[in-house]
């Protein structure tokens, strides 16, 4: 048998190292108790509690969806641990009192929150476990009026900007997932750029799970003035452990009237070994809200995780507003991925555009799901949605579900869609160039998602590219 | 330099060479002829070591070493260079990005260092001149929405930045208007040096109007039925293969 895309070998996942900090945990359990605890513990004024506590009141009500197209044993959500901190993080004053375990810990993901990064132009906050330790470049972006902390940080500090939009495009009753956050959100970034300002760097958050057992849940809000401009980064990794891990995130953006707000993520939590032990249940929410003539568009490199379920949508709120979504999604091993996209469009002349690259590969499966929903009063409103899934190997699965409800007859929507199969025939061409099997597939595949790639921020566009590489690598034989 | 004695490859059930023999030294042109789905193709793979088909006796000794032991992608370093007949399309890649990553394994493969973009747009340059090919080309998906034209002279292309030791073209003039069939040829016969060798699978006796043969081989039923020199070539243009299949009668 010639096949060669047949056999399986997982590389090891090169972030798997567990960082030895003193942490403030509190025990495993989520009762009404917990809630007020995770508060007091985040010294939080009462409004942000009884927000909270709506929200645990509803979760309580709600069960967790069935719908998505992955299965896994069920989720004790009181085995979990909800709140977990590296002792050392108080109040920082800079980034000199970070401990330096935790420094060690990001330099050696590629994360330096210092010099590194300044070259590059990013400001970093960086999200141990649940708490933000460090943000970097606060005085260039303070020169140009940006806000950029932690949630926390926010929430005492302008806290009139927080209770405004919090929850304002992802309700805490959103679903299951968004009123747990909602309930036990430890910490997170936020963002806020003011009226006509553009961002002057990328930036960027790095959110890594270090505590065994407990979950991780942060919640990111950015708000872009009327005609201001962000670029936002995301990554996340954690490390391998024998048991799964529960990542339930929120992100909500509200981009105002000309404002234009891009947010890429490049996801690489553990995905738990070639049998399917361990690994992050990555269960998130993200959503932005997209006024008069402003423009919102996600851009994701998912890799990692057991199971992905997250659709970054978009609600076009307003007249001649633009929502885009550009999505490579890599199943391997036993991954299991359930992810794509929403487009509301509301108002008038609004415009989306979706681009979905699935790659499986292993015994991985992967889903698309995307709808694109229009609004009786969105005359002339138009999505292209783009949907190719590629498989690699004859154990895997692709799906595609593709939700449409157009209730404005002047709206113009295309569908694209495709299945290929990497050829023995393409790998054979690349190994008669002198290119081995994994260099060839790696090749091929970033030809594949070549159209979110250059969605992305150069410098990361790279590291995409290798990642895509690195998770690839021994899914041929 | 290529020593072929006794081969037999099949693919599947199929037995498709039935033993082939055949020696090719350095400096020296060959040309396969013979009629469709006579066996030359899958020569031209076997020798590149596509995993489809499956050598069942007989060896390959190349450059002192036995072929048949290489990964495909060990013997593209070592020098061995299929022109395909149906080259493969590469969505995404640009011909320029592909090209650079071959010729960094293969100098990898020989302990030198690779060339970065930058360094790679000289050797590119030149190249291009070679097969008269416009930079634009470069920019584009590996053969993706490439006249067939396009796609064999790409082959070229790449065979003259790769500087094969034995390069098998696999009916690289099928297709190819008039113009470029003078380009390739030409192409090929620059890259002609006294320490490497061609073969040629051809169906045409003006593609050696232009590269001169030493040696012609009728490939027939897996066979090779007859050698010669260039003249068997324009026999074989006059008189077609038939009197060479059906034994004459007593
Ligand atoms: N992978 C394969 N599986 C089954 N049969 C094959 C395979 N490859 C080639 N063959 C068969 O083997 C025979 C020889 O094919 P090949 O492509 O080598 O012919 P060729 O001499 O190159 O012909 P042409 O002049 O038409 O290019 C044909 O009958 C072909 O159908
Ligand atoms: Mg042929």
């Amino acid at each position: 048998m010639s096949a060669t895309i047949e056999t399986l070998v997982n590389k090891e996942y090169q972030y798997g190292f567990v960082t030895d900090v003193d942490t403030d945990t509190i025990p495993p359990g989520l009762t009404e108790e917990t809630v007020r605890l995770i508060s007091k513990k985040k010294e939080e004024p009462e409004w942000l509690l009884e927000w909270r506590l709506k929200a645990f009141r509803r979760w309580q009500t709600m069960t967790e969806p069935t719908w998505p197209n992955v299965s896994y044993e069920p989720i004790d959500y009181q085995a979990h641990t909800y709140y977990s901190a590296p002792k050392s993080v108080k109040p920082l004053q800079s980034l000199d009192e970070v401990d330096p375990e935790l420094l060690k810990t990001y330099e050696k993901l590629g994360i330096s929150l210092t010099e590194q990064k300044r070259l590059a132009g990013v400001a970093v906050d960086a999200i141990f476990d649940s708490v933000s330790v460090g943000t970097t470049m606060k005085e260039e972006l303070a020169k140009a009026g940006v806000i950029f902390c932690s949630f926390g940080e926010a929430v005492r500090e302008h806290p009139e900007l927080v209770q405004k939009y919090l929850g304002s495009v992802v309700p805490y009753s959103d679903n299951f997932f968004a009123a747990l956050n909602s309930a036990v959100f430890s910490d997170g970034s936020f963002v806020y750029v003011p009226k006509g300002v553009k961002c002057p760097l990328e930036l960027s958050t790095y959110f890594r799970i270090n505590a065994a057992n407990t979950g991780q849940f942060e919640r990111t809000l950015i708000v872009a003035d009327e005609g201001a401009s962000v670029s936002y980064l995301e990554g996340c990794t954690a490390p391998k452990r024998d048991e799964h891990q529960l990542h339930a995130a929120v992100v909500e953006i509200v981009a105002l009237d000309r404002a234009t707000v891009k947010y890429s993520t490049v996801q690489n939590w553990y995905a738990g070994d070639s049998e399917g032990k361990g690994g992050i249940y990555n269960f998130v929410t993200k959503r932005g809200k997209a006024f008069t003539d402003a423009k919102i568009s996600w851009t994701q490199v998912e890799t990692g995780s057991a199971i992905t379920w997250k659709y970054p949508s978009v609600i076009l709120q307003g007249d001649n507003s633009v929502g885009e979504f550009y999505s490579v999604a890599v199943v391997n091993g036993k991954q299991q991925a359930d992810t794509g996209t929403k487009m509301i469009h509301i108002g008038r002349n609004t415009r989306s555009t979706i681009i979905s690259k699935g790659i499986s590969a292993g015994q991985g499966q992967n889903s698309y799901r995307g709808q694109v929903k229009v609004l009786p009063k969105a005359a002339g409103a138009r999505n292209y949605t783009q949907c190719d899934s590629m498989l690699i190997g004859n154990r895997c699965g692709a799906h595609t579900f593709p939700y449409i409800e157009v209730a404005n007859n002047s709206a113009t929507l295309e569908h694209e869609a495709s299945t290929s199969k990497i050829g023995e025939d393409q790998i054979f061409y690349c190994k008669a160039r002198g290119l081995n099997a994994e260099h060839a597939i790696s090749l091929i595949v970033a030809g594949f998602c070549k159209e979110v790639f250059k969605e992305l921020p150069m410098e990361f566009a790279l590291e995409a590219q290798q990642l895509l590489g690195i998770s690839l690598e021994g899914s041929v034989g | 330099m290529l020593k072929i004695t006794n081969l037999h490859a099949s693919a599947g059930e199929k037995e498709i060479l039935k033993g082939i023999s055949l020696t090719v030294n350095a400096g020296e042109v060959h040309a396969i002829m013979g009629p469709n789905g006579s066996g030359k193709s899958t020569l031209a793979q076997v020798i590149a070591g596509h995993p489809g088909y499956e050598v069942t006796s007989g060896t390959i000794e190349y450059d002192g070493q036995d072929l048949l032991e290489l990964e495909a992608e060990e013997r593209a370093q070592a020098g061995v260079f299929l022109a395909f007949q149906y080259p493969i399309e590469i969505p995404g890649v640009t011909n320029a990005y592909f090209l650079r990553a071959a010729y960094n394994e293969i100098r990898k493969a020989h302990n030198q260092p690779e060339l970065d973009p930058i360094e790679f747009l000289d050797v590119m340059e030149e190249k291009l001149k070679v097969v008269e090919m416009d930079a634009s080309m470069m920019q584009r998906s590996v053969n993706a929405g490439f006249s067939g034209g396009e796609k064999k002279r790409n082959e070229i292309l790449q065979m003259a930045v790769l500087e094969p030791k034995l390069a098998v073209l696999d009916e690289t003039d099928s297709g190819l208007d008039i113009d470029a069939l003078r380009i390739v040829a030409e192409g090929v016969n620059k890259l002609k040096r006294p320490d490497n060798a061609t073969i040629l699978v051809t169906h045409y006796q003006r593609l050696l109007n232009y590269i001169v043969p030493d040696h012609v081989h009728v490939l027939a039923g897996g066979r090779i039925i007859k050698s010669g020199g260039k003249e068997l070539a324009l026999e074989l243009e006059a008189k077609g293969y038939d009197w060479l299949l059906e034994p004459v009668p007593a």
